[in-house]
């Protein structure tokens, strides 16, 4: 196994001397391109296009938690909360449900006569993440003083409370109107409208996936850019050693609370954008499942590496909702077995998380910082001539 | 860990003497009354405004304590199961600092072994006292062996590999294993919640004390429950075996020094861990009279509250938490309105953060490097 991998190890290194050094530059360009042309080589209605767009509102949510858990190592087990205030600002200020109320700002068509509140779709994901960063924030306060799995367990309960309110939100009156629509949901939402694509619908997806895409290619440049900013090195040395950061003259609760917000913010307008997309914000949604199948991408992919989480966001949301119900589902048939294996589906998903993490536990694409980490001492060595001192010892089988 | 540990002191010297006089004094009494505010408000209230009730066939309003009585009663029986899965918890977290979600759904394995024990072997209504008596404890010990067994081999496949990764992979396994167990659990007895005979006709009422009634699912979920406990303790703080588990808990490595097999230790916490929310599987069935696939991930969301709540790592703070758990639970299921049981978990949570805050290493855990 070891000789294996440092065979692998000699390879790369080989690779890497003989790719041009911007080579990483025209990957990026290259799958910016290969993204923007992929939902023309499918029909406008397409399964596989449709489980893009959703991968890729993955890929904003597992972004946006990785700002709290990887960078500032905030293990927050309640992003839901964010999904869920996300999706209801789409319901409140998209739609016809707060019918007492009548505002109409910068809409097109038709939706001007309605009852509610309708605002712009653009207006409507600012306010989403406005909205969601100050409940990150508040969220955040009562962490501040734990440290680890004590912050997960207090987020945990905040996810638990908001969904709760959501299923019971018709009981709550808000100026004699209910707060949510429970399980029967908010339905009936606006139809996004932007000048120079029109009315969206869901018979021509398309319009959904560039919206998404651009959104995707916005939350990546922030990310990458805070990252590499004073507030992100803040964040990784709190993360690192709270005592030593705060010692520094890092304001903790400033930057604390920051990540919260930051993090929330991309949940909620990725949250509001599923919501206009699946035109119905249903309470049964928000459960605590969705906050782990997203910290499940940020893990797999590498806690705090940026392309990492890209990747696991993108393989995990394609696994769950395309390859294991649409591909391999006539396998067995296939084979001549006569079992369905959407009944293993949960299984399947369970077995390859277990796999991954045994075989690769800090994840697809390590964060260089962290990789330093798990090597404990032996690691500079590692990082100063790749392929020669990996041979020796793995990070599994760490001499104790 | 040193640095660590300095942490909350430097935290709680900064800030003004006044603020940091309330905290104290919040830190030390904010949490009590926190926790008796429910109790002690429908105490006074069913006193004083009093409740309404039957009596002889008359709807009237009565003004004495049985209905709180029944409210702590039956939160307390009720606790008892959520105590049993906390242990698992808060032993597995005391010694290798993680949060087994899987947990949770080996104890509803327990509940469908048990049930399927019984069903097997043919327990119905109509066998006779000893059979089964004779039955529920051949059940008792299966389901026991199964979920002790099981969470040995989940550590062993899943955990004992990522001893020393980065501390948030075995989380992910944890995750991974749950969802295989809660789709073992789908395939065993399908997506519709399954009814369980009612062998002990838990609903009889063995005797009551001025009002408060005590049904044989009670005796059956204290009587287990006392017992294991008092073993549990006694194993954990005279055994020989019992000292390496917490000599690896406080240090794996300087335990590895003085000889101790670590890697046994954490298997026999995984084992014991196992056994008791099989046990809880068991009384969980008989109590509720209904099993489902999904019941794992609601209770073990509860029992984990009820361990941090406690003070996790803490074995005594985990039978404490859950006991309190359950009290509060009986209060806002049946005070409805303003509560009722779609509120609970609001509730619930809401007194978890309250904890956190006020008193962030839990009722009677001791300060350690991750809580203030």
């Amino acid at each position: 196994m070891s000789e294996l991998l440092a065979v692998l190890r000699e390879w790369r290194a080989a690779i890497e001397r003989w790719l041009p050094p911007w080579w990483s530059r025209a990957l990026a360009v290259l799958l910016i391109g290969f993204g923007l042309l992929l939902p023309q080589l499918f029909s406008n209605a397409s399964n596989f296009v449709n489980t893009e767009i959703l991968s890729l509102t993955y890929v904003m949510f597992a972004l946006g938690l990785n700002i709290v858990v990887g960078f500032a190592g905030l293990l927050d087990l309640g992003y839901v909360a964010f999904f869920a205030l996300g999706s209801y600002a789409f319901g409140w200020l998209g739609s016809g449900f707060f019918y007492k109320a009548s505002v109409h700002i910068l809409v097109h068509g038709p939706t001007n006569s309605l009852p509610g509140i309708h605002l712009n779709f653009v207006l409507i994901l600012i306010c989403a993440g406005l909205l969601t960063a100050f409940a990150g924030a508040i969220i955040g306060v009562p962490t501040l003083r734990l440290r680890g799995d004590y912050i997960a367990i207090v987020t945990l309960a905040f996810g638990e409370i908001v969904r709760v309110i959501a299923l019971n939100g018709p009981q709550i009156k808000v100026f004699g109107m209910p707060l949510t629509g429970g399980e029967l949901g908010i339905s009936g939402t606006d139809p996004p409208y932007l000048p120079g694509i029109g009315m969206f619908s869901q018979l021509d997806i398309r319009p959904w996936y560039y919206v998404i895409f651009a959104l995707v290619l916005l939350t990546l440049f922030v990310n990458i850019r805070v990252r590499d900013s004073r507030l992100g090195r803040a964040w990784i040395a709190l993360r690192e050693d709270e005592v030593a950061a705060v010692s520094m003259g890092i304001p903790l609760v400033k930057t604390k609370l920051l990540a919260y917000a930051l993090g929330a913010a991309f949940g909620g307008i990725a949250g509001a954008f599923l919501g206009a997309y699946t035109t119905l914000i249903d309470a049964g949604e928000f459960q605590f499942g969705f906050s782990i199948f997203v910290l499940s991408m940020v893990i797999l992919g590498g806690l705090g590496s940026i392309w990492g989480v890209v990747l696991g966001a993108l393989l995990l949301a394609n696994i769950n909702y395309y390859l294991i119900p649409d591909v391999l589902n006539s396998l067995p048939g296939d084979f001549g077995l006569n079992f369905n294996l959407n009944e293993l589906q949960v299984s399947i998903f369970g077995f390859l998380l277990v796999l991954v993490m045994v075989l690769r536990p800090q994840g697809l694409i390590p964060e260089r910082r962290r990789k330093l980490e798990l090597t404990e001492g032996i690691g500079e060595l590692e990082l100063e001539e790749p392929g020669t001192a990996w041979s020796a010892v793995e990070p599994g089988e760490a001499a104790p | 860990m040193e640095a660590g540990s300095l942490a909350p002191k430097a935290a709680s010297a900064a800030g003004h003497p006044a603020l940091v006089a309330i905290r104290r004094f919040a830190g030390k009494w904010g949490l009590i009354a926190a926790l008796a505010a429910l109790p002690v408000y429908y105490t006074i209230h069913d006193l004083v405004s009093g409740y309404p009730a039957f009596v002889n066939g008359h709807a009237t309003t009565v003004h004495d304590l049985s209905y709180i009585g029944t409210n702590l009663f039956q939160g307390i029986s009720n606790g008892a199961i959520w105590a049993l899965i906390a242990i698992g918890y808060t032993l597995v977290y005391g010694i290798i600092e993680l949060i087994n979600f899987a947990h949770g759904d080996v104890f509803m394995i327990g509940s469908l072994t048990a049930a399927g024990f019984w069903a097997g072997i043919g327990l119905t209504l109509a066998t006779g006292t000893f059979g089964v008596i004779f039955g529920l404890a051949a059940a008792l010990i299966v389901s026991m062996l199964v979920c002790g067994a099981l969470n040995v081999l989940i550590e062993r496949v899943g955990y004992r590999p990522l001893r020393n990764a980065p501390k948030l992979a075995p989380l992910i396994t944890a995750v991974g294993f749950s969802f295989i167990l809660q789709n073992v659990g789908l395939l065993w007895i399908g997506g519709s919640p399954a009814g369980v005979t009612d062998l002990i006709r838990g609903n009889d009422i063995v005797f009551s004390i001025s009002g408060v009634a005590i049904h044989r699912r009670d005796v059956l979920a204290i009587g287990i429950t006392v017992p294991l406990v008092i073993l549990l303790t006694w194993f954990v703080g005279r055994t020989r075996m019992g000292r390496a588990m917490r000599a690896t808990a406080q240090d794996p490595e300087a335990a590895r020094l003085m000889g101790i097999n670590v890697d046994t230790t954490i298997s026999l916490t995984f084992l014991i861990g196992g056994a008791l929310a099989g046990a809880a599987g068991l009384i969980y069935a008989l109590y509720e009279t209904t099993i489902s696939y999904l019941q794992g991930f609601e209770a073990g969301l509860i029992a984990f509250t009820a361990a941090v709540m406690g003070g996790i790592g803490n074995i005594q703070g985990a039978v404490l938490g859950g006991l309190i758990i359950g009290v509060i639970q009986q209060i806002c299921d049946s005070r409805s309105p303003p509560f009722g049981p779609q509120w609970t978990p609001v509730i619930v949570f809401g007194y978890l953060i309250v904890i956190m805050v006020l008193r962030p290493r839990g009722l009677l855990g001791e300060e350690t490097r991750e809580a203030g």
